[in-house]
């Protein structure tokens, strides 16, 4: 594998990630718990849609085949995307979509602040646009899962079960390939073992506050650095991509 | 005459924002750097206030228009991400124009972090300059805005949020 492949592959996983969990989160639109909720799950929606829109036009230079952006988001199948399975998981109820959310965005916080040092600028940029956007992100869960842990029963009870749901799911934020080794040792790719030690510290803290208990000995999904996914992938793209796969001529 | 930077800057100065149309695009600071390279051609570089922004296309087509309008035939604009943009660039004028519109200007530097940890500063009614207000949410109507309310006028405003 040459650097330029490992920079595509890398590129695209952020990329992903970030449309996937977009994607998803846009789904509240219209439907957020009250007023203020929709506009900020939209906000955020934007926030990593707009960063995924960044990374898709990086990668397209980087392949240098005549693929865009859209392309790349849009005419590739499940098995060809790399995001974390975590963004890809259905919405469930606010508690589901509040934890996913908070456990995304302290790894972003961390991984993006990590990222910014890498010795290739257009990720350092992006990255440094990015962690600015993802403070107020991590606010904004981080703040919803204490009031849900420390509110009433039924909302601890909710955010309890959605973080056991969720836990297998964290393990894959770490995995690191041939793709991470490659870069790291030229300076451009994140160690992600730095970055777990800091995203656990950080949730251990929060869930402390939130009187929440944090699961232990579970099995940790795997798969999508191999393009192996859960069954909600495929369901998420052929929404997605319907319309550019419909009418291949269609331009924005 | 010669065409310098600075009648570039003042033209692009005629084009409003699309969102908040009393600040220009080259008082948001969005505009980072032009580089004329003849009488006819240009480049510039613009950043986006937020990765998804979605008033960057406009900006980016009124640029565009403006200067093909004013005689340039070949005009490159780059989207830069670094150095980030900070509402640190937004000049004492716009934060004036902002407050009048009814949008309370960012309170301070982004170089004091002590608001993301600890208690948000208070911000200030934009209509009755009551520093009483609370937060509603840290999202509003645009990317750039968040959503607060006067405990004083109990008017609801749009707070320019410091990133």
């Amino acid at each position: 594998m040459t650097t330029q492949e490992a920079l595509f592959q890398y590129t695209l996983r952020i990329a992903d990630t970030n449309l996937i969990l977009g994607q998803r989160l846009s789904e509240w639109t219209g439907h957020g718990p009250f007023l203020e909720e929709d506009l900020a799950l939209t906000n955020i929606a934007l926030d990593i849609t707009g960063a995924a829109k960044s990374l898709y036009e990086y990668a397209s230079t980087i392949e240098n085949k005549g693929r865009s952006a859209d392309d790349l988001a849009y005419l590739r199948n499940d098995r060809q995307f790399l995001n974390n399975q975590i963004t890809e998981l259905p919405n469930g109820d606010y508690a589901m979509t509040i934890m996913r959310q908070a456990i995304v965005d302290c790894f972003d916080f961390y991984f993006y602040s990590e990222l910014t040092k890498s010795k290739d600028e257009t990720l350092a940029g992006i990255a440094q646009k990015s962690i600015k956007e993802v403070t107020y992100h991590l606010r904004h869960s981080s703040s919803w899962v204490e009031r849900f842990g420390d509110g009433t029963e039924e909302s601890h009870t909710r955010i309890q079960n959605a973080l056991n749901e969720l836990w297998q799911y964290t393990g894959e934020l770490f995995e690191m390939t041939e793709v991470d080794a490659l870069l790291i040792k030229v300076g451009i790719a994140v160690d992600l073992s730095k970055v777990k030690d800091k995203w656990q510290k950080h949730m251990d803290d929060l869930l402390q506050k939130s009187t929440l208990e944090k699961p232990e000995n579970v099995f940790m999904q795997t798969g999508s650095r191999k393009g192996i996914h859960t069954e909600h992938l495929a369901f998420i793209l052929a929404e997605m991509q319907a319309l550019p796969r419909m009418y291949p001529d269609a331009k924005w | 005459m010669k065409i310098t930077e600075e009648h570039i800057r003042a033209l692009l100065s005629e084009i409003p924002d699309p969102e908040i149309p009393v600040i220009s695009i080259v008082e948001l600071g969005v505009v980072r750097r032009i580089h004329l390279i003849d009488d006819t051609s240009i480049e510039l570089n613009i950043t986006p206030t937020y990765s998804g922004c979605p008033a960057m296309k406009q900006i980016e087509d009124d640029v565009r228009k403006k200067l093909i309008e004013n005689g340039f035939t070949t005009v490159k604009i780059n989207m830069v991400f670094s150095p980030a943009w900070t509402t640190d660039w937004l000049t004492e004028e716009a934060k004036n124009k902002l407050q009048k519109y009814g949008i309370a200007p960012p309170e301070h530097s982004t170089e004091d972090k002590s608001w993301l940890t600890g208690k948000p500063k208070s911000v200030t009614c934009p209509r009755c300059k009551s520093k009483n207000t609370r937060l509603i949410s840290q999202f509003g109507s645009t990317a750039c805005k968040a959503l607060y309310q006067c405990q004083d006028c109990l008017e609801p405003f749009d707070y320019f949020k410091c990133i």
